[in-house]
């Protein structure tokens, strides 16, 4: 029978300084000579991470009351809307909100100066009412001025991604890049071995309220995320071919950093928030060790077209081959690029090894697992719908 | 034998050079290889083109005299392109346009390998970096 940990077993290790944390690329190759029993043997914890364009992002903000008070019913932040259906000063700002004006500065640019402590235009208007009689406000507000400012984001760190290519003969701007026509190209975008939930396919260690690295400082993972996915085809190593799971997480927005939030546009889509997210992986048994020491050789994924309506599939590749930079498809060799960050992932995984190691961060065994058997609704139209 | 060299250079022609056969001199006069990678005329008003010029240093260095005494403005590639690479975070979208491979992902460390000498102004980067870090001057 080989070896198992309990998180309490790891915790009392990072606690004295004693745990042995690897991040995901270095277990990898730990793997290539070492058997899984072994490996849960040597190493307590693995360290995984991915730095993307992620959309699904946005931030929670308390301003403060004003002093005559206001009911904020329309709300903006250097120029770009923010939410105003919360109560009379909470709004969230999303990362793709923007003035159509100004489609180039989002409510992405507009979290990033919050993270770099800048200077913020607020205007908001109400109607008036009786506990609220103010009708307009102008104002400048930072990081430090706002009571609360949290990111939440409903959908993170895809587990798995597609590659996006483009057979049409027109140029398609897309958040996958730019895709030249006639499969000049082809962009992917996870971190591979390294991304947190090809480490951990069955989300057996990830769930409700693990602690995770979010922005450059501690979050958490609070919910699935939108659009959550299990019932994917899957491979020989139990991941799936396409874009399946995702995570729904939360942090402090005024400890974060724009070494690893940062604001992007991309032409003709818009807006879009790059996060950093780093998630440790307790190596409780065997069957852990063997989930985290994967190869990019042994990830496939699906190449899709999306300069095609419907985004018909035309094949499956591996982060290998991806990486090599160049794949094949339908017999053609095509140039791959990625969208999102390695460099910046190892970065991440790099910190948050230091975090485990220096005793100051510890696991968390998720509260609830996540759901098992979801799939995806697509938004139906009903005849009739429109008037 | 005196060794060759090759550069690229950004030729901006006043409104009256325009209609000039300048750039054959080039040939004729100072045995300069030119190769052509991007021209823009606007008639009446200034021309811009992209030019590599393989030959001698000291050819080169006339060649360019002879230009410039023409009012024509020469300019390497490199000072006419500006690429904000402390803010750049590696995501490696400039490198799915980048034919010419001036940008490209070095594949041990992921990061930017930024080489403007291969530039060829094509400007797909300008639009597909996501945090808008690169400018280039060519057109005037």
């Amino acid at each position: 029978m080989s070896k198992t940990k309990t998180y309490e077993e790891i915790n009392e290790k990072i606690r004295q300084g004693k745990a042995v944390v690897l991040t995901a690329e270095e277990v990898s190759e730990m793997a290539r000579k070492l058997s899984p029993a072994e490996i849960v043997e040597k190493v307590d914890v693995v360290t995984t991470a991915t730095f993307g364009a992620m959309c699904s992002s946005g931030a929670f903000i308390n301003f403060g009351h004003a002093t005559p008070p206001i009911r904020m019913e329309k709300i903006r932040l250097n120029g770009v809307p923010s939410y105003e259906g919360l109560a009379a000063v909470d709004s969230y700002i999303g990362a793709t909100a923007c003035d159509p004006d100004n489609p180039k500065y989002g409510g992405a640019h507009v979290i990033q100066d919050f993270v770099d402590g800048k200077n913020i235009e607020l205007e908001a208007w109400g109607k008036g009412t009786d506990c609220y009689p103010r009708k307009h406000l102008k104002t400048v507000i930072n990081k430090d001025s706002v009571n609360e400012i949290f990111l939440f984001n409903p959908r993170n760190a895809y587990q798995n991604y597609n590659v996006a290519t483009n057979t049409t003969c027109e140029i398609k701007h897309t958040y996958m890049g730019t895709l030249l026509p006639r499969m000049k190209n082809a962009n992917y975008s996870t971190s591979g071995e390294l991304s947190p939930l090809l480490n951990d396919p069955e989300m057996r260690t990830i769930g409700l309220g693990t602690r995770i690295f979010l922005g450059g400082t501690e979050g958490f993972v609070v919910w699935p995320g939108t659009q959550f996915n299990t019932t994917k085809e899957k491979n020989e190593y139990g991941v799936p071919f396409s874009n399946s799971a995702t995570l729904a997480v939360i942090g402090n927005l005024k400890e974060m950093t724009s070494e690893y939030l940062r604001a992007a546009y991309y032409e003709q889509y818009g807006t879009s928030l790059f996060v950093g997210i780093g998630i440790p992986i307790p190596l409780l048994d065997e069957n852990m060790a063997r989930c985290v020491s994967i190869r990019n050789e042994q990830i496939e994924t699906t190449i899709l077209d999306y300069g095609t309506e419907g985004t018909p599939v035309l094949g499956r590749t591996n982060y290998a081959e991806l990486r090599s930079g160049t794949i094949k498809i339908n017999g053609e060799k095509v140039r791959t690029a990625p969208v999102a960050s390695l460099q910046k992932a190892r970065v991440i995984a790099d910190e948050l090894k230091k975090w485990i190691q220096s005793g100051n961060f510890e696991i968390t065994k998720p509260v609830i697992p996540f759901p098992k058997n979801t799939s995806l609704r697509s938004l139906k139209e009903i005849e009739g719908g429109e008037s | 034998m005196t060794r060759e060299i090759k550069k690229r250079y950004v030729l901006t022609f006043p409104p009256q050079s325009g209609d000039k056969p300048l750039s054959s001199q080039l040939v004729k006069e100072y045995d300069i290889n030119i190769n052509i990678l991007k021209a823009e005329v606007r008639p009446g008003k200034t021309g811009s083109l992209l030019l590599e010029m393989s030959g001698t240093a000291a050819n080169i260095k006339k060649g360019i005299a002879f230009l410039e005494a023409h009012h024509v403005n020469c300019e390497l590639l490199n000072k006419k392109i500006h690429f904000r690479q402390n803010e750049c975070i590696n995501c490696g979208n400039c490198t799915a346009v980048c034919f010419a491979e001036a940008l490209t992902m070095d594949k041990k460390s992921w990061e930017l390998k930024f080489k403007p000498e291969k530039c060829i102004v094509c400007e797909l980067c300008v639009t597909a970096c996501p945090m808008g870090l690169f400018q280039i001057d060519f057109h005037y």
